[in-house]
């Protein structure tokens, strides 16, 4: 992972100076809440409910195992024993006081970490894939752009003050598991026939109250662009994105508007005066950051370990566990796994406790090589594991309650904090999240039916992601009561989709039922192995529909 | 204007005795030294100001909805270009007074009005700003302070072209 140099610490230490002393003015009221709130929300503060919240960021998803002990300090000694894992690869910390942020900041600038633009209306936590460097079928290592395009954004003076929150996500193997296509910028990485790293430039995705995937702006562009093609894109964005109503203040407004021709002009025409200039990437500094994702020292391994055989054949539960949650390596003998967070009742989709975040730390260091992932999908992955070592890691992740075996199943919900902790919330999703996992607990049935993603947000904001979720359930307010819209169809990778409303809202208490009649219509009609969404796409809404409220109707 | 603070040679002192005043109406009997808004300024100057033969007497008002380019053919007559935030968290400016000192390299005076405030001086700094008019209920002195920002900036900028990675050694 990126090692930090003199700079790095310099600017996450002088970050925390600076915080600590905006904190002091706004405590003796020398700043009012209005000025204080675009400084805090630059430091991934947010108020929710009930306390204040604390978004680390988990640049690209990549921890150290040291990093992720001092999440579980901070979750120990300042918040309530856990800290969430969010759908951008970060964590937050729900119960924090004002006072106590700038000391949790030092922690983490102690390790090299910060919480600098997870919140605001700024170029926010670059994301990739949680496989990075590991998958595959990787095609390069996304990586040390990434990193670069991280410090590129971070504090960049012309753009902190954008006139909405911008994402931007990297990927380059041959599946996107990074949600390119849902983001403010997305990049595929790529090489030519020559061996040219190049670009594919994707603008103006994004999820919220209007969901559209992006468009391709660039294709092929030299990697020594990267920075000026996006300071390109931010400046336009920054000069004419809508600034009148913060719902059409994303960029995919301002790309739609204009359509992606006229808007790739005003980029272009912008470009060419910044594109040959000290922005153009060097060779050495590309080397200098790439120096940092080496592969670790892999031994020898041979490829069949004849104990995980032994331990496949003998342990069904095991089996089950690889099946579902044990992803294939580059090196031969290694392989990649994550751990679910999503357990069911004992606790909420991306909920970890600070033993549990100790306990991963201690398995990175003694089965891999201290490093750690968060995906997407809020689940973590220890990239490097001997296969030798699977069936012990499978042991000692089944004693502190992460050895759930549901990776892509139905019971990995991807869900937002929802009405019990945010403010925004028209309803809550943990509840509904834990009602249906609890409705699915035979897993025999949950492997039968394979890779079903189902995403759940508690308002227009979709944080939970609902709109691609093979099956989406969104919190909307129905005369001040909880109701949940539920969609289907959609999905992400490279076969983006956005799921379509199946009609009326249902009640809390409906909910369950109707994902079990929406399985049974999919069991029903399902051609061999086909997927969940594949069914869905291939017969349409109709019979889901029909089989749902037709059973509604029966029981008024 | 009160509660200016200048850079003079990367020098910031607070200004006292600073004329200039800004009238965002125009009242056609202003007089002095005025900072105007661009279409009130094109109407009070003269066609040899306007051919560029001539200083002007009057300053640019610079709003958010403003293209810097249209100010192009007067940058040789203006005295100063005055940058407006009518909200801190509109950051259009940062980008116009960008666009001024590199695009066009303007190399005058150019002044932020409006909601300027003590955290977001540096990065104005940064982005060109050579003078700024602190929101008058806050004190120049404190707003100093903010000034100087952070020692490390990754990025490029008006006063740094160069990124980091072209500096780091
Ligand atoms: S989707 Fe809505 S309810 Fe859920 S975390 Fe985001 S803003 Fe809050």
């Amino acid at each position: 992972m990126y090692h930090y140099d003199d700079y790095d610490r310099a600017l996450v230490h002088e970050r925390v100076v600076q915080f600590r002393d905006q904190v002091q003015r706004r405590m003796s009221g020398e700043l009012s809440e209005e000025e204080f709130l675009p400084l805090r929300l630059q430091n991934g503060l947010y108020m929710q409910k009930h306390a204040y919240m604390l978004r680390v960021a988990i640049p690209y998803g990549t921890l150290s195992a040291d990093q992720m002990r001092t999440l579980a300090r901070i979750a120990r000694d300042y918040d309530r024993g856990y800290g969430h894992f969010t759908t951008r690869q970060n964590i937050q910390f729900n119960w924090i006081e004002l006072e106590q942020v700038p000391d949790i900041l030092e922690l983490l600038a102690g390790v090299d970490m910060h919480a600098i633009q997870t919140s605001g209306n700024c170029v926010r936590n670059i994301t990739t894939e949680a496989f990075a460097g590991v998958a595959a079928d990787e095609l390069l290592d996304p990586r040390p752009l990434a990193e670069i395009l991280r410090q590129w954004s971070t504090v960049n003076p012309e753009f902190l003050f954008l006139p909405r929150k911008f994402k931007i996500a990297l990927c380059s193997a041959e599946q996107d598991r990074a949600a390119i296509m849902m983001h403010d910028i997305g990049l595929y990485l790529y090489r030519d026939e020559q061996g040219e790293m190049l670009l594919r430039v994707m603008v103006g995705g994004g999820l919220g109250r209007t969901p559209i995937l992006s468009q391709q702006i660039r294709e092929a562009l030299p990697w020594r662009h990267l920075l000026s093609y996006v300071e390109a894109i931010l400046r336009v964005y920054n000069r004419w994105g809508r600034r009148d109503n913060k719902y059409k203040a994303r960029i995919k407004i301002l790309v739609k508007s204009l359509g992606i021709e006229a808007f790739a002009e005003e980029v272009e025409r912008e470009w060419q005066h910044i594109k040959e200039g000290p922005a153009e990437l060097t060779d050495a500094e590309y080397l200098r950051v790439a120096s940092s994702f080496q592969p670790p020292p892999y031994e020898w391994l041979p490829d069949v370990d004849l104990t995980l055989d032994t331990w496949l054949a003998q342990e069904p539960s095991f089996a089950r566990w690889v099946e579902r949650n044990v992803m294939a390596h580059k090196v031969q003998g290694y392989a990649s796994v994550t751990i679910s967070t999503k357990p069911g009742m004992a606790a909420p989709p991306g909920d970890v406790t600070d033993v549990q975040m100790s306990m991963l730390a201690h398995w990175a260091e003694r089965f891999g090589f201290g490093e750690l992932r968060i995906t997407h999908e809020q689940n973590i992955v220890l990239p490097d594991i001997r296969q030798r070592d699977l069936y012990a890691l499978w042991c000692a992740a089944c004693e502190v309650g992460l050895g759930a075996p549901n990776v892509g199943l139905l019971t990995d919900i991807i869900a937002c904090p929802g009405g019990d902790y945010c403010k925004l919330a028209n309803a809550k999703s943990i509840p509904i999240a834990q009602a249906i996992q609890q409705r699915f607990l035979d897993l025999d049935y949950l492997h039968d039916l394979g890779d079903i993603s189902l995403n759940i947000s508690g308002c227009m904001n979709a944080c939970g992601h609902h709109h691609i979720g093979n099956i989406g359930i969104l919190g909307v307010d129905k005369n001040g009561s909880e109701w949940y819209q539920v969609t289907l169809g959609g999905a992400q990778g490279k076969a983006s989709a956005l799921g379509k409303v199946i009609g009326p809202s249902f009640s809390a208490e409906a909910v369950p039922a109707v994902i079990e009649r929406l399985v049974q219509t999919f069991v029903e009609h399902r051609e061999a192995d086909e997927r969940f969404v594949e069914t869905v796409n291939r017969i349409g809404l109709g019979p889901f529909r029909e089989r749902v409220y037709a059973a509604a109707e029966a029981t008024l | 204007m009160k509660n200016l603070i200048r850079l003079v040679e990367g020098q910031a002192r607070i200004v006292h005795d600073d004329p200039w005043q800004l009238v965002r109406d125009d009242a056609p009997q202003a007089a002095g030294a005025l900072i105007l808004p661009l279409a009130h300024w094109q109407a009070r100057q003269d066609a040899e100001v306007l051919a560029g033969n001539r200083l002007s007497l009057q300053g640019v008002l610079l709003q958010p909805d403003d293209d810097p380019e249209a100010l192009a053919e007067w940058l040789e007559v203006l005295p100063l270009v005055a940058i407006d935030f009518p909200s801190f968290l509109d950051g259009r400016g940062y980008s116009q007074a960008y666009l001024l000192r590199v695009r066009r390299g303007w190399c005058g005076e150019v002044r932020a009005v409006g909601e300027v405030l003590r955290d977001q001086l540096a990065h104005m700094r940064q982005c060109g700003f050579d003078a700024f008019a602190v929101r008058e209920d806050k004190s120049a002195e404190d707003a100093l302070k903010g000034l100087a920002g952070m020692s490390v900036l990754y990025g490029r900028s008006a006063i740094e072209p160069r990124p980091l990675f072209r500096r780091r050694g």
